[in-house]
């Protein structure tokens, strides 16, 4: 079983990015569970068709300790197996410790053993590495490879660097390495060319360049996720074709985070050649 | 003994002690450390800095407390009829319960919940979700048990990482009862460099919601407050019954023994007499500026100490029929003292001591050792800050850190309709006159010998070292050490919780001080510290790779 985290700044799309590229590899025969690591219990929407499912922590709060992997998981898209960890309310607690308890739980009761024949384990986390607990997917082996989703906007090129910072952190000591980025269009300027080169320069590359279409959101209004809502269209396609690279992918790379003044030129370079 | 005699002459050069405590450190830490080591030069009152009140470098095993200790443990922790509720995981929480044997008297209405330790048991799923509701649930609980006149709440350093609203909880809660004053304490463990600012956090609180709230008129001709008294085994009521005996009036002693509306009538005092200057200036300056009440400092520890302290505060009321009482009260009180003064010099004249224990405790027993002839030949506080070593006179020096900045400063002002200055201006300049000090403390260090050492924050290992290289008679500090310390075959007395003893305050704790002492350091128990094998070995053999 393949273990997979999503990590990128807040609002670059990594839950849509995640559960439309799940569908891609439902298509290719995988056996796949989504673990949503996000307090707003939203990662699993578009698989799930929009029904809201107990989170972890919800029934961990209601039933106690005597919780049963079928009261917390629910079968989504294409048999896929679909988790929302969950978390307290905004402004309260501490939705970083219940992370931890949620994948604890999972593990405890069994939903990663070999009975369940998974391929991949799918991480959708909150945000960036903000503390301990939003960390935890990349800790102690949880998750082995990460993806970092990110566009040419400079505030995500910032958090893509700061999460490279938090795997170095942990590749050092155990198995986490970085499988690449994904470009999310923003339709920035020389954005793919950029990407590629800020991905080279992290030590990894750019696993594939996701176009920005009006489908995506069509789907989401549907609460599908585009191969599911419009098998046909041009951005299925482009969510087929990252689930294939992810699928066929084997360059794992412990990055080489920049410094920030190295960043700030390599946004100046691509940024200042447009308007050249 | 005739052995441990000779060692004991062994010469030691302050200087060498102090090249020898800090030569395993790394060299940035000997730095820091050697700034909080002070040969001590108090003689030619050249007192040379000391540095005090800063983080203990990670690694250290450290004497101190956290702040949550200093704030639940030492100032709230004596308090009787308030209910002290932690809110916090259960390990935290076993703390609050009597461990620094604070002895209390139930009093007329037997309202004590000293005995009990409350704990709102925070699990993982309050972590997770908040346990702002259960700490509401478990304050109502506690209501409903007990209708105590008082709830305090304490955290611990879980609630400050998830950011619990206590004190809002605390004032919702207060207003639903409206018989019972509740608040709450930002102490998180974490908060400070030591204990010393939980005891700010716990005083500042303890001002802002209790002190006032009684304004109704105590009997009693010479009113005074005893600030900076915690009654560990039974301070506090000897120093009551001499009070007692000389016809003074003890309004509030904060906070040994003390009850709600202690604190709540202290504003009705004329007089702040101040023991643990560390723990409490704060709400002595407060008390002052916001009701007109001087303050001087006293020390009931050491019965010469004591008589001194009666006098300062007899001369303070200025009447002649209390200053004659308390001069027959010492006179009555000093013959069973000499008695046994007299008694225990014989053996215990010339001894030495060292003591590393509070932040003025340190200070204050030193006299009672100087009363049997022994000599401090090293002392220092956990928590004590520059004014305890140096004296007040440096308060305006002293660097603002990011820690102090940390714990909150009242802005207090003279409250409009009870502020009342308790002497005239002229009043108080003929007191200062006549050599009573207002305001004034000149802290540990003029009161050492030439060429001691006074060590700030001293640590498990250089405790050993100098233990090693001075061996004194005695050593003095809490129960993390005392079992180290004995093992080194030097005995060892608590002065935090008097191991099983006291009181050691006063007239009569003196003298069971004197005797406790005696015991200890004449004991010949020391001596058998080697098995006599150890010493006299029938068989020699090597190992055969020698």
């Amino acid at each position: 079983m393949r273990k997979v985290a999503i990590y990128g700044k807040g609002g670059i799309g990594k839950s849509t990015t995640t559960q439309n590229t799940v569908a891609g590899l439902v298509e290719l025969g995988r056996k796949i569970m989504v673990v949503g690591c996000d307090p707003k219990a939203d990662s699993t929407r578009l698989l799930l068709g929009g029904l809201a499912q107990k989170s972890v922590l919800d029934t961990l709060r209601e039933e106690g300790e005597d919780v049963e992997l079928e009261d917390i998981r629910k079968k989504g898209y294409g048999g896929t197996w679909c988790v929302e960890s969950g978390g307290p309310e905004p402004g309260v607690g501490c939705a970083g410790r219940g992370i931890i308890t949620s994948i604890n739980m999972l593990e405890s009761l069994g939903a990663y053993e070999e009975g369940e024949e998974l391929d991949y384990a799918f991480y959708d986390v909150l945000g960036d590495v903000v503390c301990g607990g939003f960390a935890m997917p990349i800790r102690d082996g949880k998750a082995e490879e990460i993806y970092i989703v990110v566009s040419g906007e400079m505030m995500a090129m910032y958090a893509a660097n700061n999460i490279s910072k938090g795997i170095v952190k942990f590749a050092q000591s155990g198995t986490v390495r970085l499988g690449g980025l994904i470009c999310n269009s923003r339709a920035v300027d020389n954005e793919k060319e950029m990407i590629e080169e800020f991905a080279k320069k992290l030590g990894t590359r750019m696993i594939y360049f996701v176009p920005r279409h009006n489908d995506v959101q069509r789907a989401e209004i549907n609460r599908k996720t585009v191969i599911e809502w419009k098998p046909e269209v041009e951005q299925a396609d482009a969510y087929r074709g990252l689930a294939k690279a992810i699928d066929e992918n084997k360059e794992f790379v412990i990055p080489t985070p920049m410094e920030i003044e190295e960043l700030e030129q390599l946004l100046m370079a691509y940024g200042l050649m447009e308007a050249a | 003994m005739a052995t441990m005699t000779k060692k004991k002459m062994v010469q030691w050069d302050p200087a060498d002690v102090k090249a020898e405590l800090l030569s395993k450190y790394p060299p940035k830490v000997a730095r820091k450390r050697a700034k909080q080591i002070m040969i001590n030069e108090a003689l030619e009152n050249e007192t040379p800095e000391i540095t005090a009140n800063v983080r203990t470098t990670p690694g250290i095993i450290t004497m101190r407390g956290c702040t949550y200790a200093g704030c639940k443990g030492v100032i709230m922790g004596p308090t009787r009829d308030i209910v002290n509720l932690v809110h916090g995981p259960i390990g935290c929480s076993f703390y609050a319960w009597l461990t620094r044997r604070n002895q209390t008297d139930a009093g007329p209405d037997g309202d004590n919940f000293i005995n009990y330790c409350m704990s709102t048991d925070m699990q993982d799923s309050d972590i997770i979700f908040g346990g702002e509701k259960k700490l509401a649930q478990a304050i109502q609980e506690a209501y409903d048990l007990f209708h105590p006149k008082s709830i305090a709440v304490f955290a611990t350093c879980p609630v400050g990482l998830i950011g619990d609203d206590i004190h809002t909880v605390a004032k919702n809660m207060k207003e639903k009862f409206g018989d019972c004053n509740v608040y709450a304490f930002s102490c998180e463990g974490y908060k400070g460099v030591s204990q010393s600012a939980g005891h700010h956090i716990a005083n500042n609180q303890v001002f802002r919601h209790i002190v006032g709230e009684n304004d109704e008129e105590k009997p009693g001709k010479f009113k005074i407050n005893l600030l900076g008294e915690y009654n560990i085994g039974g301070d506090g009521f000897e120093i009551d019954r001499i009070f007692n005996k000389c016809g003074i009036t003890n309004i509030a002693t904060f906070s040994g023994n003390s009850t709600y509306d202690q604190f709540a009538s202290a504003h009705t005092a004329d007089l702040n007499a101040v023991m643990c200057h560390r723990s409490i200036n704060y709400v002595a300056d407060m008390l002052e500026t916001k009701y007109g009440i001087p303050w001087i400092k006293v020390n009931f520890i050491g019965a010469e100490a004591t008589a001194k302290s009666l006098r300062k505060i007899a001369e303070y009321f200025g009447d002649k029929e209390l200053i004659d009482t308390v001069e027959a009260v010492i006179a009555e009180e000093m013959p069973a003292v000499d008695e046994v003064v007299s008694d225990v010099r014989i053996r215990t004249d010339g001894k030495t001591a060292m003591m590393f224990v509070g932040g003025s405790r340190a200070h204050h027993y030193k006299e009672l050792f100087n009363e049997m002839g022994m000599k401090t030949i090293s002392a220092g506080y956990e928590f004590g800050h520059r004014d305890d070593y140096e004296g007040r006179q440096v308060i305006p020096n002293l660097k603002v850190d990011a820690d102090s900045r940390n714990i909150e400063e009242l802005v207090i002002e003279a409250d409009e309709t009870r502020y009342r200055p308790r002497k005239t201006e002229k009043e108080m300049k003929a007191l200062e006159k006549a050599g009573l000090q207002f305001k004034h403390y000149d802290g540990l260090a003029p009161d050492m010998d030439n060429d001691t050492l006074i060590i700030d924050d001293l640590n498990q290992y250089e405790a050993e070292k100098l233990v090693e290289l001075m061996k004194p008679d005695i050593f003095c500090a809490g129960i993390k050490e005392k079992y180290s310390i004995q093992k080194l075959g030097v005995p060892m007395k608590q002065l935090h919780s008097y191991d099983s003893g006291g009181p050691y305050a006063g007239f009569k704790g003196a003298i069971n001080f004197y005797n406790e002492i005696d015991r200890l350091v004449n004991s010949k128990v020391w001596s058998y510290m080697k098995a006599p094998w150890q010493k006299n070995p029938q068989l020699s053999a090597a190992y055969i790779w020698e």
